[in-house]
This record gives structure tokens, sequence and C-alpha cells, in this order.
């Protein structure tokens, strides 16, 4: 984490653009200049300055937004109302749809079940998820108009219509995440049915649907959490993109936005934000990986 | 003989029409990709050309076919060079363990934080947007992807007796990661490569949608995309063209990879 953050400081100290000018403009005083940059703490070592970047990391203050004009923070904060829900609505969805689907492909390998999920699965993991979110504004909102093409009316509008704005992205990006999970489940399913534990509970008498959801379906989770874990990059590149599309005002938008107006402060903690989550889901679906497999455990 | 798979049959067909388009694309497009025509603008399939007019009257086929280049260029020159990288990196991993070991899965995993929307942001506020952002960006994520896959195929070449005695019989690490591991996790990462372009190819896409991308006037299929959402209702063709050719593309290219692997490793067949 710290080996990242100092990544992504030294790149964004790296890129052309002075902040204070950013703030001021271009036809500010050189004097004016100066004293802003000495405010921002600019005129400081750089060593000093990622100190007391980091400083501000770990007390929540990320400084100050250069077109903005509020906390960091505060924005982050904001704009993390719509990012979560979109991010969580689309797991679950990506969940609730591969788990089943995945099951029912390796029950029955070969048959019409397993068809359908390895199409949905290839299909899936191929289209981008931005062009399937074009596709639902065509379909739903534009020729039948269920949902809104985009936009956040804000929880304030009240629940329905902030649920009714998450509908198309995150089904946009439930698919590509549901398709590689279809895949991973009906693998480590298929997997784990060959092994001698079930093949014991079946001899023993027990039936191949008790047998499957008993034995197999939970010792074929692992593989499904460590993928979950694993997509996590791509569900933050996905979200951005959905963002985009949608005109939803989240945290891809607002890195996307600050980049184009050079508020390199935003970008940095922004980018930083996304690098903390994905290293920490990461280290969380290690440890869920160990509770999950008891044999694990004595490894660490 | 021995029947190849039928993934490998399909996903090499749809490759190589992907892969002659965007060479032919070079010498000859039904019309000049860049050539405005403001009379001729959002006509629809068969009207004007196979697949239409786009806003400004630019052949869509013809862009597609120009984009075809751009998109397997990127995607391509991005995988390979951060597939070499995080190729060595997997060896040297497998080779020394200890410390080396260690410090190369720290780096992977500080990389493996930075998907290639984020380092394109990055490298964006450094760089500005263009065709090396996008294969810097792509290129920096398939280090520790390949790091991993090397990494863990070579640690079983590397268990195995004939490795364990030309060690024994004092043959230096580089050259026995030279003659016996890389020829013989040769043909995963040659799977890989057909993955993880198909990879690479959203991912460019993806930049170029968000105008991350190669720089107009080059085509490119995300940029395509991105301008059709003005025009989603009246022309909805031009959603549908760039769409399709990146979803087929990359579909080849998975599918060339899932058959490449039955073909390698045939006990994997039923559960992939």
């Amino acid at each position: 984490m710290l080996l990242a953050s100092l990544v992504i400081f030294l790149l964004i100290e790296a890129a052309p653009g002075d902040p204070a000018e950013i703030m001021l403009g271009t036809s500010a005083q050189p004097d004016t200049l100066a004293a802003l940059r000495a405010e921002l703490g600019l005129d400081r070592p750089l060593m000093v300055r990622y100190a007391h970047w980091l400083g501000g990391v770990m007390t929540g203050d990320l400084g100050q937004s250069y077109t903005y004009g509020v906390a960091v923070t505060e924005l982050i904060a904001q704009r993390f109302t719509v990012t979560l829900p979109l991010t969580l609505m689309a797991t679950m969805l990506a969940v609730t749809v591969s788990l089943p689907l995945g099951v029912m492909a390796a029950a029955r390998p070969g048959k019409a079940g397993d068809g359908l999920a390895t199409v949905f699965s290839q299909i899936g993991i191929a289209v981008p998820n931005f062009w399937i979110g074009l596709l639902l504004i065509l379909g739903f909102a534009v020729k039948v108009r269920w949902f809104p093409p985009g936009g956040f009316p804000g929880l304030e509008a009240g629940f329905g219509a902030a649920l009714g704005a998450l509908v198309l992205p995150s089904i946009a990006l439930a698919i590509p995440q549901a398709a590689v999970l279809t895949r991973v489940t009906r693998a480590a399913v298929i997997e784990v049915t060959n092994e001698d534990f079930v093949r014991t509970a079946r001899a023993k008498g027990l039936s191949r649907r008790r047998a499957l959801w008993r034995h197999t379906v939970p010792n074929a989770l692992l593989p499904v959490v460590t993928m979950l874990g694993l997509q996590i990059p791509f569900l933050i590149s996905g979200a951005v993109l959905v963002e985009n599309v949608f005109s939803l005002p989240g945290i891809g938008t607002l890195a996307y936005q600050a980049l184009s107006q050079r508020d390199l402060i935003v970008v940095q903690n922004v980018v930083l934000l996304f690098v903390a989550i994905v290293l920490v889901v990461n280290a969380g679906t290690d440890a869920l990986y160990a509770r999950l497999d008891p044999r694990l455990r004595g490894r660490r | 003989m021995r029947r190849l798979p039928k993934t490998l049959v399909l996903g090499g067909i749809i490759t190589v029409i992907m892969i002659g388009a965007a060479l032919l694309s070079r010498f000859w497009t039904p019309a000049d990709p860049t050539g405005m025509n403001i009379m001729a603008r959002l006509k629809a399939p068969g009207e004007v050309g196979l697949l239409g007019t786009d806003q400004i009257g630019r052949d869509v086929l013809s862009i597609i076919m120009s984009g075809a280049w751009t998109s397997l260029g990127i995607a391509s020159t991005a995988t390979l060079v951060g597939g070499g990288i995080g190729t060595v990196f997997g060896v040297m991993a497998a080779a020394k363990g200890g410390w080396v070991e260690r410090l190369v899965m720290t780096f992977n995993g500080v990389l493996f934080a930075f998907p290639p929307i984020l380092s394109a942001i990055l490298l964006g506020a450094l760089l500005g947007p263009g065709a090396v952002t996008s294969m810097v960006a792509i290129g920096v994520f398939m280090i520790p992807v390949f790091a991993r896959v090397t990494r863990a195929a070579a640690i079983q070449i590397w268990a195995r007796d004939y490795v364990k005695a030309a060690r024994m019989a004092g043959k230096q690490d580089t050259l026995i990661t030279l003659e016996h591991v890389l020829p013989n996790i040769s043909a995963q990462l040659i799977v890989q490569l057909a993955i993880q372009t198909g990879l690479g190819i959203l991912s460019e896409a993806g930049l170029s949608f968000l105008g991350m991308g190669v720089s107009p006037p080059t085509p490119s299929w995300g940029r395509m995309l991105s301008e059709s959402q003005t025009y989603l209702s009246s022309a909805p063709h031009l959603v549908l063209a760039p769409g399709l050719a990146i979803a087929i593309t990359v579909l080849g290219l998975n599918l060339l990879g899932d058959g490449l692997r039955d073909l390698t490793d045939p006990r994997r067949r039923q559960t992939t």
C-alpha cells in the first residue's frame, strides 16, 4: 500500500500543470501564485509533501480540490453514495445469476443447461460493459422508456427513483462479472464432483441433489470467492466506464472529470482509494479463503 | 488423426478473419475511413456502404476495418511486452525463490491493484491521452498476470526429477530456465497470450471510449461507440457495428485460448 501510494504520488508530481495556476488562472500575478503555492505547501521538498499527504490520508484530510473548491474527502464521500450501491448491486446480481447457472451447468455437463451457461459465459466475457450499457439504454430507456437513460436523482428523490436509476447500469456492470463467475463455478463444481468424498457420499446413499448442495457446492465455493476478489480491479474499471455511459455522478466520473480539468489532487486521492479497495479486498479474500478451507489455516 | 477442439477451430477462424481485416485495411478499405461526406451522413446499412455511414458521412465498414488495426496493434503489443516482462519475473521468482520470489510477488500485488483504466488515468495526467498511454496502461496490467501464471507453472517444472538432476549436476539456473522450464510452460503462455490479448482489446476500447486512447482521426472502435451515444435512437447501427466488432474479436481470441488449452491439456477439457 505504501509502495502504491509512492508510485501514485511520484507520477502525479511528475505530471505537467501548476495547481496554483489552475486555481487562479493563467492571468494571475506571479506573487499571488507564489503565495498560493506556499499556502498549499507546494514550495516544500518532495518527500515532505509526500509525508504530509500520507499523514492527511491517515487523518482523512485529503486537501482541497483545485477546481471544485471543496474538501476532497467531502467530494469522494458524496460520489461514493453512487458508486458503492452501483458496485454492490452489480456484484449481488452477478452472484445471484452465476451461482445457480454454474451449478446447473456442472450438474448435467453436456446438456442444454450446460450449453446455455457456456454460451452465456463466453459471450458475457467478450462483450464490453459500456456497450451493454448503450444497448440497455437503447432498449429500455429509448424504445420502451422503462428506466431513465442516465443521471442520478439522489437519495433525496426517494429510494425507488434512486434505485431505478441504478438498475440498467448495474446490469451492464454485472453481465461480464456474472459470465466469469459462471465459468469458474461450473469448473469448480465439476472438479469437486469427481472428488472421493463426494463419491463416498453418493455411495452411502445420498441423492445426487443432496450430495451436490451439501458437499459439492460448499467445497466448490473456494475458487468462486477467489475469483470474486480477483474481479475487483475489473469491477472498478467497469464502474468508471458504466458511470460515464449513464452520466452517473460517481467516483469513476469524478476521476475522469478531474483528469480533464487537471485537478490532480482529486485524481491522486481517487486512484489511491481504488488501489486501497483492490488491496483490501484481496487481503479479505485470502482471509475468507482460509476460513472456508480449514486445510489452509496451518500454512499461514 | 487427432481431431482439433471445436473452440480452437472457431476461435482460429474468427481471429484469422479479424487479423486479415486489420492487415487488409493497411492497403485497401471500401472507402477512405477518414473521408467526410456530410451529404451522406447517418445512412443506414446497405443504403450507403455495407454498414452505413456515421455522423459525418464516413463509411462505417472502413472505420471498423481500420479500427481493427488500431485495436489489435495496441492490445497485442501491450500484451507481448507486458507479458514478456511478467514472464521474466515469473521464471525468476520460480528459479530463485526466497527474497527474490517475495519481492516479485509484492511488486506484482502492487501492479495488480492498478487496473488499466486507473493506470491510464494516472498516465493520462503525465503523458496525456494517446496510443502510448493506452499501451503502457494495458502492458503494466499484463505484467502481474503473466508473472503469476509463469511462476505457478515454472514451480511445477522445477519440482521435476530431471530438472533437479540438472541443478545437482551444476547447471546454471538461467540455462535450466531456458532449456527446460520455458519450453515446458510455453503452451500455457501461448494460451494466456491469446486470452489476455482479448482483455487488452476490451481495455483499449474502454480507454478510447473515455477519450484516453488514440487521438482522432486514427480510427478506433471505442471512440466510435463514444461518438455513437448522441445518435442512439436515430442511427442505432453506429452502436451495433463497433460493439459487435469488439465482441467478436474478443470472443475469437478467448475461444482460441480455450481451444489451445484443450489441445495441450486434454484433462482440462471437461472443466473449461
